[in-house]
């Protein structure tokens, strides 16, 4: 799923790289209250582990195989801030060691593989676990959580390629075609993600980041048949569950923000650029609205425009992210 | 969906291209990747000049020829894709060899292939040629958050040790009797990966608990010399540059 260099047009490539780097900030500050000072050793050792199952082949149908792509399944374990920073050092190291995905396209495979699988798994878990708690509910919630990840990508994909990519082809059928083959995959994703947190929950509970709410206080029984419960040990982390899902709204927000203003930054000049050939060319005039609109078939991506409306999308972007950035520090002080 | 990653592309070397820092030469792939992708699709003589700037720099580091041919396998699933866009494009078509394609979905194929090899060899040319330590330093000296980059020192530096327990784990498996044919024997590979999992991290936290006992404060100390020179700058960003001389000619 590695997006190579040339696949997407200059302003698409920014855009998602700007989202991705404001993504990547705010997950290095979360990603310390998740692990305080431990982080680097921790999500190291957790994005080796991510990087060797992705080479663990598992059968699918017909002897075809697949292999994970692990956005939900570090979520869930290590929590959604340190997975989303475990997904891009492997990306990144894939990118820089392996020379699988482009360097100019690692804004897009971050945005794609890392920041959506992450987002919609624990997103779609935490859902699913408030509905239904205790150790089944986390095993069913990681299982919808990863099947839904997969498609999630792969449709975040069929959206970027209709914004900025550089060949004509039908969305719709592009969308059923991506969308059908993930969720294939997505099952196989999602098995082996449920099964492996399932397994994982029955030697060390503990080390499961979603099941952090279920553990039971110890509870100290005497000879004479008293009892105390012992005050949980980690129950400071618990408040801080309750900003979790305004953190991740905003975040959403900005992405979309960011997706919306790119349409419209990379849209605007071919509108301009469709009007002139309209000028040019009456008798086609329908036609080419069209087709320039939503083909995205422009020849010069490098022209001044596009550039111009690049940069107004990361300049959007980084406000927007930065006034994120400031309101979750300001977040954190407060509690502290 | 590609398959996994075996090894690692670094080649020990002793050229100029070698001995450049890692700074310099990530920074020149990345203007020559952006200088390639901006260029317009319908000049054909361009990419042949990057092509043979590429040829040149791989020379002069003395790559052994089929090193890099080898190594571009990574790049075969989005060559299938970019076959397809021909068949499945839309727009006014044409008749080659009895096939009825598009004609803006070949300028697409043409578009994709071209650029991402160039890019993948330019990739396949700064792995071949840095230590990837000193390239995660450079990274570091290049703004990446030290975070980042400390983290994915972690990785690769414990990258083999996860790698040979997940070997391990599959003699162990293999030398049962196991054999993953369908996916009723998913649940045998998930309890592996479980396994690993606990093995990862509990080795995460002895490694955190080993460093703290040697004074880790939360920075790694840099010992060996990262700075460039401007001559050194100057060889390194010799490529994107020749490479923006040709992009300002074909306009």
């Amino acid at each position: 799923m590695h997006v190579p260099d040339g696949f997407f047009n200059a302003a698409v490539s920014i855009s998602a790289g700007a989202v991705a780097a404001a993504g990547v900030a705010v997950c290095l500050r979360g990603a310390k209250r998740e692990l305080d000072d431990r982080t680097a050793p921790m999500a190291g050792l957790v994005a080796a582990f991510i990087f060797a199952v992705q080479m663990l082949n598992f059968p699918v149908a017909g002897g075809t195989s697949g292999h994970l792509l692990g956005g939900a399944l570090a979520a869930i374990l290590v929590g959604p801030y340190t997975g989303v920073l475990c997904m891009t050092v492997v990306l990144l190291v894939q990118a820089l060691f392996f020379a699988d995905g482009g360097l100019t396209a690692l804004g897009v495979n971050i945005f794609l593989m890392g920041i959506v699988t992450v987002l919609v798994g624990w997103g779609v878990f935490r859902l699913i676990t408030r509905l239904a708690g205790g150790r089944g509910g986390i095993t069913v919630a990681a299982f919808v959580a990863s099947l839904l990840s997969v498609p999630a990508s792969a449709l975040a994909f069929t959206a970027l390629f209709w914004i900025g990519g550089t060949a004509p082809i039908d969305l719709a059928a592009v969308a059923v075609a991506m969308g059908g083959v993930h969720v294939l995959i997505g099952i196989g994703e999602a098995l082996i993600t449920a099964l492996t947190v399932g397994a994982v929950l029955a030697v060390r509970p503990d080390l499961v980041y979603g099941a952090r709410g279920i553990a039971r206080p110890l509870e100290l029984r005497g000879a004479d048949g008293t009892s105390t419960v012992t005050p949980q040990e980690q129950a400071d982390p618990a408040p801080s569950v309750g900003s979790r899902p305004f953190v991740f709204g905003a975040l959403g927000l900005t992405l979309l923000l960011a997706g919306v203003v790119s349409f419209f930054a990379s849209g605007d000049p071919d509108g301009l650029e469709a009007v002139g050939e309209e000028q040019g060319f009456l008798s086609q005039a329908g036609d080419h609205l069209f087709g320039t609109w939503s083909l995205a078939d422009y020849g010069d991506v490098g022209g001044i425009p596009v550039g111009i409306a690049g940069i107004i999308g990361v300049g959007l972007t980084l406000l927007v992210a930065g006034a994120l950035g400031y309101a979750a520090r300001s977040k954190d002080k407060t509690r502290v | 969906m590609g398959a996994g990653h075996g090894h690692r592309l670094y080649v020990p070397g002793d050229s100029p291209v070698h001995r450049l820092p890692a700074q310099c030469k990530l920074l020149a792939v990345l203007c020559f990747a952006i200088v390639v992708v901006a260029t317009p699709r319908e000049r054909f003589w361009a990419f042949g000049v990057y092509a043979l700037l590429l040829v040149a720099v791989a020379a002069v580091a003395r790559i052994p020829p089929g090193h890099i041919p080898r190594r571009m396998v990574i790049e075969v699933p989005f060559v299938l894709f970019a076959f397809l866009i021909p068949v499945i494009g839309l727009g006014e078509r044409t008749t080659v060899l009895g096939l009825s394609l598009s004609v803006p979905g070949l300028w697409a194929a043409w578009n994709i292939l071209a650029k991402a090899t160039l890019g993948v060899v330019a990739s396949i040319l700064l792995a071949t040629t840095s230590e990837p330590r000193a390239v995660l330093l450079g990274a570091q000296r290049l703004r990446v958050p030290g975070l980042l980059v400390q983290i994915a020192m972690f990785m690769l530096r414990y990258l083999d040790v996860i790698l040979d327990e997940m070997r391990r784990m599959r003699i162990a498996r293999e030398s049962r009797g196991f054999e993953a044919r369908n996916f009723r024997q998913i649940p045998v590979i998930a309890r592996s990966a479980g396994a690993l999992f606990i093995r990862s991290y509990e080795r995460g936290e002895r490694v955190h608990l080993a460093m703290l006992s040697r004074g880790y404060t939360g920075q790694m100390p840099i010992i060996q010399k990262m700075s460039a020179s401007a001559g050194q700058w100057g060889a390194a960003l010799a490529l994107p540059l020749a490479a923006l001389a040709v992009w300002g000619l074909s306009l």
